[in-house]
């Protein structure tokens, strides 16, 4: 069975008078242990799929199952618990918290976890994290220290802080230059590699999506392609 | 998520913006100490206020005898002989709701020291409560006459201002020896300046004595002998005092020789005091201690259901209720002042959580992602809230004392501490910290996950 199974898909926005179609019916599964780019051009509704993929958002109609639990029609608190305990984001401008230390940052989502894990647990647990991450020796730093590549690790460490299947990367290296997105990149693949994780990239670029074993190609809110990549064909 | 981790979380982003914090504290430690500080102000002067207005006689109640009557001739008030010492002491130990009492004997005679007399308006006998019932316990010199004093009719007497300045021509009047109606007594003491009453009369015109030498020395012999008072005073002296003091005066009578001085029966001492004068714990205790003191003496004076009292019972509902309502409405000015303070100091604070919600938009947004419901985010705004206005309000509580101490310090003014203002101060910044505070939190809770992440 399929990690994620999305069936006819639809997102419309109601802006005044005006509905625009986002998504026009989107059909389509991920396996787990799969690295997906998700790509497309700006307006193909590629963000939108991801904003609903990624529990944030909820669609118009069709039928979402992530992990086997039915999504499309979960109410906020699940949806959230969902977030918390499935899903780890990591964003295209990192979103970390001001003059916040990066190991509290990584801790962060630990306090809306229900299972308690005490503060010790949760701290062993972050430090490993950055370990993983190649920042141990800078956990006590603040965002305004660290330089776009670590922040953009502490921000995947933090993704991964509940040991979520599925990881979603929104233009990850959109502010990075082309060696630190190389890092990064790298660093999707390892622990896609190593840890077995799901992970969906969302990007516009082309050599972003080559570091993927499949891309999934969006245009005008249909699927536009689905093809394996050839570094794993 | 655990009321720890809430706290934990409120108190990290409120570290982040310190100096916001702070600021933000600023306003609610101002209105909390502005309410201290008043309230300790307030309820000292208006403590002082209290004290004046019942040192004027509003908690006292004053117990006369009734009238006598003898076939069907009334002698008026007061008249009546029923009223004695033991009936103030049983008053004072039986009447839960009477603070003090004391017995009062008066006399009105002439008072002689050196080549200057005076006629006091007040020679009063009394023990040694009179001043704690009078609210008069501050002398201006000396020391007040003991209860042993009291028991052996010892010839100790204070003095009022205006003695002091009438016999003395203001000098030192403690240890001197004064005459009334020529029974020496020293002056041990001298009461503090008190003033007119409401009735215009000069309290300091005052000489106190223990009320048995009053009673037995003094108003007795002129009590029982009526008009000749005078006469017979110089008679029952037995002629070597006069002679004395007046050197050359011939007696009037012939001195009575022993077989008639035997002859003649023991006086009669009367044990009976003119008054007694005591005083209610407090203004609201009046009537309390009235009932009380009624039902006590007509069980001493055996007085069966039906029959009219032997006693009459005042109190200065005048000054009471002055009293009562001067506090009311130092109350209630403070109450306004502090309600005002209080609304302003939320104010600030949702002022400033609702820039904070706008600020950290994206931080919400982040939270939410991460699986943070919207009752989380409410919960940790309020929580945001009500830990600066607990914190303002603990700071507000120590600046509003020390302002109080500095005042009484250096202004002098009487403070008093508030116990229930301190314990409201706090929970009521509390308050203010969630009443406030709610808006924004709720405005945060609202915020939609995308686009508040998109927020810039």
């Amino acid at each position: 069975m399929a990690l994620i199974e999305l069936e006819d898909i639809t997102r419309t926005y109601h802006l005044g008078e005006v509905d625009v179609h986002v998504l026009n019916g989107i059909t389509l599964a991920i396996d787990a242990g799969e690295l997906v780019a998700l790509m497309g051009a700006s307006g193909s509704g590629k963000s939108t799929l991801m904003n609903i993929v990624g529990c944030l958002d909820r669609p118009t109609s069709g039928k979402y199952r992530l992990d086997g639990d039915d999504i499309a029609g979960a109410s906020s608190d699940k949806r959230a618990r969902i977030r918390n305990r499935k899903i780890g984001f990591v964003f295209q401008n990192f979103n970390l918290l001001p003059r916040t230390s990066a190991i509290e940052q990584v801790m962060m989502p630990l306090s809306y976890t229900a299972a308690n894990l005490s503060e010790r647990d949760g701290r062993k647990r972050a430090e490993d994290l950055l370990k993983l991450v190649g920042l141990s020796d800078r956990m006590d730093h603040t965002p305004s220290q660290l330089s776009g590549g670590q922040q953009q690790r502490v921000a995947i460490a933090r993704a991964l802080i509940n040991h979520p299947p599925v990881l979603f990367a929104d233009e990850p290296t959109g502010n990075l230059d082309s060696r630190t997105s190389e890092e990064i990149l790298a660093m999707f693949s390892d622990l896609n590699r190593k840890e077995g994780i799901t992970i969906v990239l969302v990007t516009h670029a082309v050599e972003v999506g080559q570091h993927a074993q499949r891309i999934i190609r969006l245009k005008d809110g249909l699927l536009d392609g689905d093809s394996a990549t050839e570094k794993h064909r | 998520m655990t009321v720890k981790r809430t706290l934990l979380t409120a108190l990290r982003a409120l570290r982040r913006n310190i100096t916001r914090s702070a600021l933000t504290v600023l306003g609610i430690v101002i209105g909390i100490a502005a309410v201290i500080a008043m309230m300790e102000i307030g309820k000292g002067s208006s403590g002082a206020i209290r004290k004046t207005i019942a040192s004027m006689g509003a908690n006292q109640i004053l117990i006369m005898p009734g009238a006598a009557a003898s076939g069907g001739v009334s002698f008026g008030g007061s008249s009546a002989l029923t009223m004695t010492a033991e009936d103030c002491k049983a008053i004072l130990a039986d009447c839960p709701a009477i603070a003090s009492a004391a017995p009062v004997v008066r006399a009105r005679t002439q008072v002689v020291y050196q080549d200057r007399n005076w006629v006091p308006t007040f020679i009063y006998g009394s023990t040694a409560d009179y001043l704690r019932v009078r609210e008069w316990t501050r002398l201006t010199d000396g020391d007040m006459f003991t209860e042993s004093d009291v028991r052996s009719g010892a010839r100790n007497c204070l003095v009022g201002q205006t003695i002091v300045r009438e016999l003395f021509r203001g000098g030192a009047a403690v240890g001197q020896e004064i005459r009334i109606q020529n029974v020496g007594f020293r002056i041990i003491g001298v009461l503090s300046p008190k003033g007119a009453n409401t009735f215009g009369m000069d309290q300091d015109d005052i000489i106190l004595a223990p009320w048995t030498t009053i009673k037995y020395r003094v108003s007795g012999q002129s009590a029982s002998s009526g008009a000749n008072s005078a006469a017979s005073a110089t008679a029952s002296g037995a002629g070597s005092s006069s002679n004395s003091i007046y050197p050359g005066a011939s007696p009037i009578f012939h001195p009575p020789s022993a077989s008639q001085a035997a002859d003649l029966p023991t006086q009669v001492r009367f044990a009976n005091v003119d008054q007694i004068i005591a005083s209610a714990r407090s203004g609201g205790e009046i009537q309390a201690a009235i009932q009380q003191v009624t039902a006590l003496l007509r069980e001493r004076h055996r007085i069966g259901p039906g029959e009219a009292d032997d006693f009459n019972l005042r109190d200065m509902t005048e000054s009471a209720s002055a009293l009562a309502s001067t506090t009311t409405m130092m109350t209630n000015l403070l109450l306004a002042v502090a309600t005002i303070s209080l609304l302003v100091g939320g104010v600030g604070i949702m002022n400033i959580m609702l820039v904070s919600v706008t600020e950290r938009t994206r931080e919400i947004g982040l939270r939410m992602a991460v699986g943070a419901r919207s009752r989380d985010i409410l919960r940790q705004f309020l929580v945001e809230a009500t830990i600066l206005c607990l914190i303002g309000g603990i700071f507000g509580l120590l600046l509003g004392r020390g302002g109080a101490m500095l005042v009484k310090e250096f202004r002098g003014w009487p403070i008093e501490p508030s116990v229930e203002a301190m314990i409201a101060s706090v929970f009521v910044s509390a308050a203010v910290g969630m009443v406030f505070g709610f808006y924004p939190a709720w405005k945060a809770s609202r915020l939609d996950p995308i686009e508040a992440l998109r927020y810039e």
